[in-house]
């Protein structure tokens, strides 16, 4: 009953303004039922996500709003000491970081005087990279130096990444990298 | 940041940004904060809205220099001779905070009389080699202190291998002080009246450090100098503190570290390290860049700051030696060692097998990001993992970046998007020119895309050490992965191929422990598994609280020493959000901070000697007496119930050897060092260098340049001559670079952004008026900047927010670059750092990309071969190889 009436008043909004109490029709008098039904993502949402923003070091907190198994909105978090909710321009753009119209879904394969990307299945990149790290390690692997002393390493292979990775990220990737006596294992933190 | 290290005792930020609020005085130099962190700022704001002072000292007028209440200019590059300028000019005018300085700081210690300083030696400290370019460091050791100097011990000795092994640096570095050992206290001379007391070298190393020659070096009018000075000087002592905020504006450089160093002596002098509103708060631009160095993947440093093995470590025992000092916490590296090699190697670490020491490779000189390009180029560097990094866009030298990567036999590059990293092999400048040709070009590409942090579970270490875990909201889409699924896989099938091998340098791989739990459809790996293991367990199996919980008998294992505790209890104490609302500013339950959850380090120092606050209104951390412990917001830093009358036995090592008013519990001696006799390859005082391309003689010294930076002269990487040499007018501006608050570094998270994009489309140029009426550039029109690696184009922004200079009499103009953009992306623009050249600060191999020179001229930069024939032009009027 009361929705109907709501609706029946939402259709006559210059009688809403002359009868109201919204006499210049900036508010509730100019308010179309279709605006009236709209609600922010942020309530439709199924569940709500704690997370941190990506972007620089500040370290400013996340609220990931999701429905149907997809982001749909990032809100900085209120209860944050050091953000205090708020988020910059970048933090405020992170849900379009996650759905890119440029972000890649797939592996891609250029070969060696290759001209063009080629596709390749995840499970077999993933064991040609493996291959690869074995052939070149065993290639150029250095037992010991001139003098005797050891030395235990590759200088074949190199990486250079991890500032915007998780701590527990960067850890697997020392443990490896050592463990297969990579040393020029470096970061965005030198640059 | 050795800067901090090496002055403190530890390489992260002193302090926390809420802290900043508390500050009566803020000074940003090196930052532009309210553009590039602009949520952190807000804390800046809140001091200034309590009414403090906040001074943003920078080569251009920023939104950070709009709220401020003062802004200074200064030519880029010149930072070291304001800083000393205010160093002279607190010594001159008596404004140490001399309690502070006389107990806590290194300023009574009596030097080795063979230290000669750059005043005897017009720019070089004693013990430079000049064939080597590199310093003998014996003579900057405290008087009769035994030197123990030997390969691989101490980052700052004279180590094998040519360019020093140094500590990196946005890094921090940690293990210091060795050579201070128990039982031989310094000589001291209390009254700071000895010639050779660090109090009077200080003295006479600045005492040239005027206000005229700040004027004359940085181009900034004395009397605005005068005034930060004062403000700073104002607003410190036993009733008010200031802060100090830099950023990368501070790392970019040939002398990098020992711009921190500077302000470092700064905040010592002043008394404003340990206490609430004073620190030095280093702004990092990435969201774990503090993380990625606490556990790195830096080249010469094992977790939690321990030295990666050189090969002259050829044992544990050996290993151990070099790297334990006799006082404060590094006393227990086996401890942090021994249960680092238990996490990784399990039960296969033993005591009769060096715990497995002998499978860790060694270094053996610099292996870091520049050196490892030139071995790509070479064809030493086959195949190159390239995570969440864009090196074509983000490191110095473009050109040479692309030529190297298209000479490896294997890359593969993990993003959200095509980066110009994985697409330079048919996109790029040198295709354009035709100096490299796609099918020419051998390297095979894996492009893998990632996922991103909603994506997956983890930890990001931010700006203040707070670890901060972050939930996963949803599975990532089609072949993303997170980097935790791409390593835990690719190591889990390395071992499978590698299995029942014999070999030692298999076995270094098939006994390492791998056996994280997977969840999920895509077998995620736990997160939580490897943070717990991060923190470590003791003899029974349980998480441990303590990092002094450690021992060296292999019955605890801990993957990063500095992180343990924050598995406390079993729980993910990164992970704990408990609302600002419901505790204090501090916020002590919101995430977990290293070391053992302190927000401010060193915060003994905010106490007097006896342990009393210095005043009531900067009351923190202090001793009470009828409890018998430190009392305060924080966790102390200091041992709990160590009381400030405290007196070290003569018998006592480790912590036990620090007395009760020394704050810097990391330091051998457990004081701030004004003066920085090891941990520093370039100098035990700051001293003003000119950029290695500089438009002016160095006013200060006969030394031109820091004389021991990193070079590597070559066709791909020509570096311009400075003033006085045939060539050097040929690129008569300064140029410099910065980010904007839309863009993030080489663009991969935001020219991917349509929203970002929009905001900030175009690449862009700032120059003066006076540079545009000189270069007859217009507004909106277009220019092309140019140095002899390449030429780049950018519309023309034409602004008084970049101010003129006078340096040494010689009118100098600023040209300033946002380094944003690349060939990919939803907007597109040419890079910046294809302009820069690679030199680096010795230190930290941080290559200088904040001050350099360039020209500039009205118009497109042409295209084809014709860029080159620009290029080639530029480098015969400058006397430089020409390119093939």
């Amino acid at each position: 009953m009361m929705a109907v009436e709501k609706r029946v008043a939402r259709s006559h909004p210059l009688a809403r303004q002359l009868r109201g109490p919204d006499k210049y029709a900036l508010a509730d008098a100019a308010q179309s039922s279709v605006t009236a039904s709209l609600q922010p993502r942020t309530q439709t949402a199924d569940r709500v996500v704690r997370s941190v923003c990506p972007y620089c070091a500040v370290g400013c907190g996340q609220l990931a709003f999701v429905k149907d198994g997809k982001i749909v909105q990032v809100e900085g978090d209120p209860d944050s000491p050091i953000s205090r909710g708020h988020l910059c321009p970048k933090g405020s753009a992170t849900r379009t970081l996650a759905q890119s119209p440029i972000r890649e879904y797939k592996v891609k394969y250029r070969r060696p005087y290759g001209t063009a990307w080629e596709e390749l299945d995840l499970e077999t990149a993933m064991d040609m990279i493996a291959d690869r790290v074995i052939a070149t390690r065993e290639q150029t692997w250095e037992a010991k130096g001139e003098d005797g002393k050891p030395l235990n390493r590759t200088l074949g292979i190199a990486s250079l990444g991890g500032a915007t990775l998780d701590n527990e990220e960067n850890y697997l990737m020392k443990k490896l990298y050592t463990a297969l006596g990579v040393v020029q294992v470096e970061n965005q933190a030198r640059i | 940041m050795p800067g901090l290290g090496t002055s403190f005792g530890r390489g992260g930020a002193t302090t926390f940004q809420q802290d900043l609020q508390n500050s009566d005085c803020i000074l940003i130099m090196g930052s532009n904060m309210a553009e590039n962190h602009p949520v952190g700022f807000q804390w800046v704001m809140e001091a200034r809205e309590r009414g403090a002072e906040i001074i943003h000292v920078d080569p251009r007028f920023t939104r950070t220099s709009a709220v401020s209440t003062m802004h200074v200019k200064i030519r880029p590059g010149s930072d070291i001779a304001f800083l000393g300028g205010l160093i002279n000019y607190i010594l001159e005018n008596n404004r140490w905070f001399d309690e502070y300085v006389r107990t806590y700081t290194n300023a009574p210690v009596i030097v080795d009389a063979r230290f000669q300083d750059t005043e005897d030696l017009d720019g070089v400290f004693s013990g430079f080699e000049p064939k080597e370019d590199k310093y003998d460091i014996a003579s900057w050791q405290y008087d009769d202190m035994a030197m123990h100097g030997s390969a691989g011990r101490r980052m700052g000795s004279a180590v094998s291998g040519g360019k020093q092994d140094a500590h990196p640096g946005e890094v921090s570095q940690e293990a210091q002080n060795q050579l201070l050992e128990h039982g031989e206290p310094p000589h001291v001379d209390m009254t700071l009246q000895h010639p050779r007391c660090v109090f009077q070298l200080l003295k006479k190393h600045y005492a040239r450090y005027t206000a005229e020659m700040v004027e004359r070096v940085c181009g900034t009018p004395r009397a605005e100098f005068l005034k930060v000075a004062d403000a700073l000087c104002r607003n410190s002592g036993r009733e008010r503190t200031s802060a100090i905020a830099y950023a990368v504006g501070w790392t970019h450089h040939t002398v990098g570290v020992q711009y921190i160093r500077a302000a470092s002596i700064v905040q010592l002098l002043l008394g404003n390290i340990g206490r609430p509103g004073g620190g030095i708060l280093a702004l990092r631009g990435h969201a774990s860049i503090q993380g990625s160095t606490d556990i790195p993947t830096l080249y010469e440093l094992l977790p939690g700051y321990l030295a990666m093995p050189h090969k002259e470590n050829v044992d544990l025992a050996n290993y151990i030696e070099e790297t334990t000092s006799k006082a404060g916490y590094w006393y227990h590296t086996d401890a942090y060692m021994i249960s680092l090699l238990k996490a990784w190697y399990g039960e296969h670490a033993q005591p009769e097998n060096d715990f497995c020491y002998g499978y860790l490779p060694r270094v053996t000189g610099d292996h870091s990001c520049y050196p490892m390009m030139m071995g790509m180029l070479e064809g030493n560097v086959k195949g190159f993992f390239c995570v969440g990094e864009n090196p074509v866009v983000g490191s110095a030298n473009g050109p040479l970046q692309r030529r190297a990567m298209a000479n490896l036999d294997w890359l593969v590059v993990r993003d959200f998007v095509e980066i110009e990293s994985a697409a330079f092999w048919y996109d790029s400048v040198e295709i354009e020119t035709g100096a490299l040709q796609t099918e020419k070009i051998k390297t095979e590409i894996f492009f893998m895309p990632a996922a991103d942090h909603l994506q997956k579970s983890g930890s990001f270490t931010n700006t203040q050490r707070l670890l901060q875990w972050h939930h996963k909201a949803v599975d990532p889409e089609g072949d993303c992965r997170s980097e935790l699924w791409f390593y835990y896989h690719l190591g889990r099938k390395i071992r499978e191929k590698l299995a029942g091998s014999n070999d030692p340098k298999n076995r270094a791989v098939t006994e390492l422990t791998w056996n994280y739990p997977t969840e999920g459809r895509l077998a995620e790996p736990d997160a939580h598994a490897v943070l717990r293991e991060v923190n470590g367990w003791g003899p029974d199996g349980k998480a441990l609280d303590a990092y002094t919980k450690l021992k060296p008998d292999g019955s605890t294992a801990c993957g990063c020493w500095i992180y343990c505790g924050c598995f406390k209890d079993e729980q993910n104490q990164a992970a704990r959000r408990k609302s600002r609302h419901e505790q204090d500013w501090v916020a002590a339950e919101w995430g977990w901070a290293w070391p053992a959850n302190r927000r401010i380090l060193y915060n003994r120092a905010s106490a007097d000697p006896a342990g009393k606050p210095w005043s009531e209104r900067k009351k923190y951390v202090y001793w009470d007496e009828a409890k018998g412990q430190w009392n305060g917001p924080d966790v102390p830093d200091f041992e709990k119930d160590k009381r400030p009358d405290y007196v070290p036995p003569d018998e006592a090592v480790g912590e036990q050897a620090i007395d009760g008013k020394s704050p810097f519990i990391m330091q051998g001696d457990g004081k701030g060092w004004l003066f920085a006799p090891d941990g520093l390859v370039d100098g035990p005082f700051p001293a003003h260098y000119e950029p290695e391309e500089s438009p002016v003689n160095n006013p200060l010294y006969a030394q031109q340049s820091n004389p021991v930076r990193e070079q590597w002269p070559s066709a791909n990487n020509p570096m311009h001559w400075s003033d006085g040499k045939p060539g050097a007018d040929a690129f008569p501006y300064v140029g410099t670079t910065y980010r904007l608050t839309e863009h993030h570094t080489a663009g991969g998270m935001s020219r991917s952004v349509p929203h970002l994009s929009e905001l900030q489309p175009e690449m862009f140029v700032e120059v003066s008026p006076a540079l545009a009426e000189e270069r007859n550039l217009e507004n909106g029109g277009w220019a092309t900047v140019i140095t002899a690696r390449s030429a780049i184009e950018a519309r023309v922004l034409v602004t008084e927010r970049v101010p003129d200079y006078v340096v040494d009499g010689r009118p100098t103009k600023v040209v300033g670059l946002p380094y944003h953009w690349g060939v990919k992306g939803v907007v597109r623009g040419d890079s910046v750092n294809d302009l820069v050249g690679i030199s680096a600060d010795p230190n930290v191999h941080i290559q200088e990309t904040k001050a350099f020179t360039c020209d500039i001229r009205a118009g497109r930069r042409p295209r084809g071969p014709a860029l080159r024939d620009l290029v080639n032009d530029y480098r015969a009027r400058a006397h430089l190889p020409l390119e093939e």
